[in-house]
């Protein structure tokens, strides 16, 4: 009794934020969702732009090989259809992935595990440094320095391998090929796709390599063993925002491949298509339903890459890398 | 008198795991060898060049190191070709990177005159001899653009950062998955959203138009930065500002983001330089102009559109242009760089 006089009522504990903090948490908010906002935005924007085109064609328009506005005052005679550009933004991408991983995978593993601490430094510095080249100057020295290489390549090539069907060269226009876009983009998605590597390769677990070791190993029986299996999830989602920035580029790719509507596999041709630079292409000269159907194309690419994104941020997430 | 321990020889401690001389000598020799047999290699056979110089190189030496090798073992062979097939992989990639840095200095530095940085092409054609013209208008123009996407776009990317790391709001995972999603969309895709909206209710093209497709692509740079940037700041710090009753906007303001001042501004530079470069969204949206101007509401001149522009003329001269551009562009886009990581080793050493 005396007791319950003596000690203090508890004093009642408020967590609620006051008034200031409570603007502060809204304000912030509406901030933080813009980027939502945006994408939607994008989304939306694009398919209102562009719907009249997909209810004109239909699947067609993702399927078709053919870009003919017709008469450009009578929309109804236009035949409009994506197919071979998306085929070959998938083909030259495709390329660049197949070129890039390896050289990613054997640069993060130079840069992590045969290069003394010095000049690992040095080189994740030029990493970052050459992922910001601008793509124009990618573009403009893969016209100008790597064509003339790719084309003298390709010559032999097509002799030696013309009895796989996509080396083979009919026309004998070598020049501005798929297979010289790839391996530009191949260049340009290297540092990214290397950079998410060596980040994951670094966070390996140093105990079970030092065990490796222990255990007689040899350098490469630790990183075959232990590195190489602890980075996969993590080298696989680098990879595929590799693919999702190879899938977009435009100036690169409009600088270095011939753009033909035809849906084409052989990668030694100077014939082939990318999304994003038929947009630049056909912007400057086109009529207003044309317009509409570069916006449906830009929707397409926009899904595309979102979806190759999303993938790639789930699984690099799942590694535990925060990228 | 001789003790037993005298009579046995007391090896001296050996380190196996340092690099000794003989290890440097065989690499030099197994690589001179390479490089012999490549030479012979690419004199001999079509693939000439010094791209078929280094392929052959690139085969050889995997080659010749495992012939070497192979006496020692098959695991051992293993790692010393993996090992090799790794340099070679190595060197080709970091080849076409010096190839790209050292061919835009070569051909830009010819375009390069007394007066390229302060004169425009107002009144030069592109073909017109090379001692006249200059970037002038270009350098400019892309100053106004990223200026302008920064002052919309860094607020909004710590904000976003904010509510990532400070508020953990109920959507904090949402929002940075969206914001790693947005890092991914095409710069075209950017720019034919602000052409469908922006360009085509104001009429036609405008640096404001450029610079909002600008923002879109700096947001998620400036996000993830800051927020990256914002996880450093150590909770014992805000702990002890809501211990002396400070408010969470006011922590977050006068504690939080002081902490981290040199990091905020790295992430602004990041994004810069991200997007200083990009040309497709300017294609379809500040377009480009000859004359020097600051009127935002106009078409204006960039420098990668300039470089775009001069390269499609196909004129020798348009073209040493354009290179000279790529090497202006090339040098701020590094200037930016050095600029962000030197900030960047700043606010680690603290």
């Amino acid at each position: 009794m005396i007791q319950d006089d003596l000690v203090p009522q508890h004093r009642k504990l408020v967590s609620s934020y006051t008034l200031v903090d409570r603007i502060f948490r809204r304000v912030i908010t509406t901030g933080g969702l813009f980027s939502l906002v945006i994408l939607g935005l994008i989304g939306a924007f694009l398919l209102y732009r562009g719907f009249e085109i997909f209810s004109d064609f239909g699947f067609s328009f993702i399927t078709g090989e053919v870009w003919n506005i017709g008469d450009p005052m009578d929309t109804s005679t236009a035949v409009l259809g994506i197919g071979a550009m998306l085929m070959g933004s998938v083909i030259t991408s495709v390329i660049a992935i197949l070129i890039a991983v390896p050289c990613a995978i054997a640069v993060a593993l130079f840069i992590e595990f045969y290069s003394p601490r010095k000049v690992r430094l040095i080189l994740t510095a030029v990493l970052d440094l050459v992922a910001a080249i601008p793509s124009v100057i990618f573009g403009i020295w893969g016209y100008a320095v790597l064509l003339p290489i790719i084309e003298d390549w390709s010559v032999p090539l097509e002799r030696w391998l013309d009895f796989i069907p996509i080396f083979s060269v009919p026309s004998g226009i070598f020049g501005r090929s798929p297979f010289l876009a790839g391996v530009l983009l191949a260049l340009m998605v290297i540092p990214i796709v290397t950079s998410v590597a060596r980040e994951v390769y670094s966070q390996a677990p140093r105990d079970l390599i030092d065990a490796s070791y222990a255990l007689g190993g040899t350098r490469w029986g630790a990183i075959r063993n232990v590195v190489i299996p602890f980075g996969r999830s993590g080298l696989v989602g680098g990879a595929m925002l590799g693919l999702g920035r190879a899938l977009g580029e435009t100036v690169a790719v409009y600088l270095t491949l011939n753009l033909v509507f035809d849906i084409n596999f052989r990668i030694l041709g100077s014939a082939g298509g990318n999304v994003a630079s038929l947009i630049a292409t056909k912007f400057g000269e086109a009529t207003e339903y044309e317009l509409k159907a570069l916006m449906a194309a830009g929707l397409v690419l926009f899904l595309v890459t979102l979806l190759v994104n999303f993938m790639a941020s789930i699984v690099v997430n799942r590694s535990g890398k925060i990228i | 008198m001789t003790t037993i321990l005298d009579s046995l020889e007391v090896p001296t401690p050996r380190r196996p795991w340092n690099k000794k001389r003989q290890t440097f000598v065989r690499s030099a020799i197994l690589i001179c060898i390479s490089l012999v047999i490549s030479w012979v290699l690419s004199s001999t056979t079509e693939l000439g060049g010094v791209l078929g110089f280094y392929f052959g190189l690139a085969v050889c030496l995997p080659v010749v190191v495992l012939i070497e090798s192979i006496r020692h073992g098959r695991n051992v062979a293993i790692d010393r070709v993996a090992s090799s097939v790794i340099l070679a992989i190595f060197g080709a990639v970091v080849i076409p990177w010096i190839s790209i840095v050292t061919t835009v200095y070569q051909k830009g530095s010819k375009a390069f005159h007394s007066g390229y940085l302060t004169t425009d092409m107002r009144v030069t054609a592109s073909g017109d001899p090379l001692e006249f013209g200059g970037v002038l208008h270009a350098i400019v123009g892309t100053l106004i653009l990223v200026l302008i996407a920064s002052i919309i776009s860094v607020p909004l990317g710590i904000t976003a950062a904010i509510y990532v790391v400070e508020i953990k709001g109920r959507f904090a995972s949402t929002v940075r998955f969206f914001t790693q999603a947005m890092s991914g969309v095409p710069s075209i895709v950017a720019g034919l959203f602000i052409y469908s909206t922006i360009c085509v209710f104001f009429g036609g093209f405008s640096a404001w138009a450029g610079a909002l497709a600008y923002t879109i692509l700096m947001l998620p740079t400036v996000a993830r930065t800051s927020e990256e940037v914002l996880k450093l700041v150590p909770d014992e710090l805000r702990a002890a500002s809501y211990a002396l009753g400070a408010s969470q906007a006011r922590t977050v303001f006068q504690v939080v983001l002081p902490t981290i001042a040199t990091g905020l501004v790295t992430s602004a530079i990041l994004g810069i330089a991200r997007v200083a470069g990009e040309t497709a969204p300017l294609i379809l949206t500040a377009s480009y102009f000859v004359a020097t101007s600051r009127n935002v509401s106009e078409p204006i001149a960039s420098l990668p559109i300039y470089i775009f522009s001069s390269l499609g003329l196909g004129d020798a001269n348009a073209t040493t242009r354009a290179w000279g551009g790529s090497l202006v562009l090339l040098i701020v886009v590094f200037i930016l760089f050095s600029l962000a990581r030197g900030l960047s080793a700043r606010l680690s050493r603290k």
